[in-house]
């Protein structure tokens, strides 16, 4: 069987910093024209409080993407607590039109059984999660980042027998914790609702690097990230193979439109892996790659060796 | 006002009759096994173990409390529901559960068998909430500890089940079932092996300067100076360095533990029912004390009286405590 197809599709994550909206409004109409990618995950996953600063410019966004031949889908919050989270979690799931991806179940609660995409923070683990999340209505899924090969395979299986689509994130940071205290705001002084987002000032993360000068974590306002990007290009081949019907690119700070030409490259044999590897390290200078997750080892670690199927 | 049930760990069967001559009006342990989220070496209970002290609960008036609290991978959940199937023979109360597919084939295999929603479902609104209710008869939340006191009362105006907060010890920073911290560093996962900075990847290396490094698999989770007591690398409580940051500091929380003996009046106004005790990896004698203290502390509170909290404040005497999110939002 043909490693690849048309029918593997590459999505873009929803961007998980807080990008200044004009940088937004570029980065978009960018994919819009350029990134071969079929799907794009717009919205704000991480933080409430950014919401105000890009909501207004959905609208106009989504009409590009769609007008380009993207399918867009838009992205809950990850963390429902506040009233404000609550109201954006119900407002979001009223919607018809485009479709949505839900990453607290406070969004499954107000969503019932009309058809939602299921985000990768919502612990979709296993076949049995997958089964009775697909009898409420779900139509894809998108797998946790810290789930290894043998149970994406299982997973994907058991989705696609129940006609769900599944998706995997093969490259980017992994999101390794969320919570209700803002890190961000923390490393200078402040707290959540005094932030003056401090956020803004790390497009990519603020590293973290341990006392013996290591790099090991990214903080991302509440959520904290891997350092390495996570990298599953080799992987790709046994991933479309095992029944993954969408492969997930998230956004980081370097030229997003080269990653997914890489990745559609690959898929479509255009572009040998290390020939593709080569090309996305030069894209992504001076961030280490890690495909541990996957593997069923340490996160971060990049199992070498491993080969398209 | 809400019953005040304490709810209290057994790491061990010594501990589950220590907790429950102490007091407990519950106790919560797991099997040796990942389908808890306490899968530590020494610990939690053979299924033989477990019949033999449910009986001696169950003869005290005491509940016992099954911990399913993790995430199945894809093609091992057959452990899980074996664990679920035991648990019923066994007559444990009730089954601590945070994923939905664990919760469904309880409910449909199992009916009527009383399912508390888990800490590690990370449910914090009243929608979310609900939700695993009306979908699984979850007859109680374990809320996460990110929440207020005043955002806990309106919760309970809001749901049809009731209320669990944790008390004491240990204070996770990070929503619980959504930390794959451990697993990036170690290759074993919080959620599916029921693993946290686990001791057989800690190391400590005496340097040069006769600081100490604590590590955890390779990476230096903290430096303590010579004069400093050398603490546990938990990786969310460890000191890093950021851009802004040259000297190490706690990027997410000091190595504290949760007291909120002194807040137990006003979590018993705001309605909830159930108080948790952190500490399934304590020892006996710990679990005595924490325990007893509770018991006395809760049962005056009931009678209107003064609660005595001088033991508790005593218990963890030379540890920074906190009281997290729940007096202050300012904690966020």
């Amino acid at each position: 069987m043909a490693v690849s197809d048309m029918t593997t599709k590459l999505t873009l994550g929803p961007i998980a910093y807080h990008w200044p909206a004009e940088e937004r409004r570029d980065f978009y109409a960018r994919i819009a024209d350029e990134a071969p990618v079929d799907e794009v995950y717009l919205g704000e996953v991480i933080c409430s409080k950014r919401a105000p600063f890009h909501e207004p410019d959905l609208p106009a966004m989504i009409e590009r993407l769609e007008r380009a031949g993207k399918t867009v889908i838009l992205s809950s919050l990850a963390e429902v607590m506040l009233k404000r989270e609550r109201k954006a979690t119900e407002d979001l799931a009223a919607m018809d039109h485009p479709e949505i991806e839900i990453n607290n179940a406070a969004g499954l609660y107000a969503r019932g059984k009309r058809p939602h995409r299921i985000g990768p923070f919502m612990n979709a683990y296993n076949e049995a999660t997958i089964a009775w999340l697909a009898g409420q209505g779900a139509t894809h899924v998108s797998l946790p980042t810290e789930l290894p090969a043998e149970a994406i395979a299982v997973a994907a299986q058991a989705a696609r027998g129940l006609g769900l689509g599944v998706e995997v994130q093969v490259f980017g940071r992994a999101s390794l914790a969320v919570s209700a205290r803002c890190y961000h705001a923390r490393a200078h002084g402040r707290t959540k609702d005094n932030c003056q987002f401090v956020c803004e000032d790390d497009p990519d993360g603020m590293p973290l690097r341990t006392r013996d000068d290591a790099p090991i974590l990214r903080v991302n306002g509440i959520q904290t990230q891997s350092e390495s990007y996570v990298d599953l290009l080799p992987e790709t081949g046994r991933l479309v193979a095992d029944g993954v019907t969408h492969l997930r690119l998230m956004p980081q700070a370097v030229d997003m439109v080269a990653v997914a030409e890489i990745f559609r490259g690959t898929l479509d044999r255009a572009l040998e892996t290390s020939e593709a590897e080569a090309r996305l390290r030069a894209v992504c200078t001076g961030t280490r790659f890690s495909n541990g997750f996957y593997h069923g080892q340490a996160g971060y670690r990049r199992i070498a060796g491993a080969t398209s199927v | 006002m809400s019953l005040a049930e304490l709810i209290c760990p057994a790491g061990t069967p010594a501990a589950l009759r220590t907790a429950v001559d102490a007091g407990a009006d519950a106790v919560y342990c797991g099997f040796q096994d990942a389908t808890n989220a306490r899968n530590f070496p020494g610990l939690n209970f053979t299924p033989d173990e477990l019949t033999e002290t449910a009986a001696y609960a169950h003869a005290r008036g005491t509940k016992v409390l099954l911990a399913l609290n993790t995430y199945p991978p894809a093609g091992k959940v057959d452990l899980w529901r074996q664990a679920a199937d035991l648990g019923v023979r066994i007559g444990v109360d009730a089954f601590i559960v945070a994923d939905m597919g664990v919760a469904d084939y309880i409910a449909r295999i199992h009916p009527g068998t009383r399912l508390h929603l888990s800490v590690q479902a990370a449910a914090s609104s009243p929608e979310a909430i609900r939700y695993y209710c009306e979908s699984f008869g979850v007859k109680r939340v374990v809320l996460p500890r990110i929440l207020t006191i005043p955002e806990i009362r309106q919760i309970r105006t809001e749901i049809p089940c009731e209320i669990e907060t944790f008390i004491f010890g240990n204070h996770g920073l990070m929503v619980e079932g959504r930390c794959s911290l451990t697993n990036y560093l170690t290759g074993q996962s919080t959620n599916m092996d029921g693993v946290c900075s686990p001791a057989s990847d800690v190391e400590y290396t005496r340097d040069a300067d006769g600081s100490m490094s604590s590590q955890l698999a390779g990476f230096t989770i903290d430096r303590f100076g010579p004069e400093e007591k050398a603490g546990y690398p938990t990786i969310c409580k460890g000191r890093y360095t950021a851009p802004h940051r040259r000297e190490g500091y706690y990027a997410f929380e000091e190595p504290v533990s949760l007291n909120l003996s002194r807040l137990l009046p006003d979590l018993i106004d705001a309605g909830v029912h159930a108080f948790k005790i952190e500490g399934r990896q304590r020892s006996k004698s710990y679990v005595r004390g924490v325990v007893t203290a509770f018991r006395r502390a809760v049962d005056d509170i009931r009678a209107g009286r003064q609660a005595d909290i001088a033991d508790l404040v005593a218990l963890t005497e030379g540890q920074k405590q906190t009281q997290g999110a729940f007096e202050t939002k300012k904690w966020r």
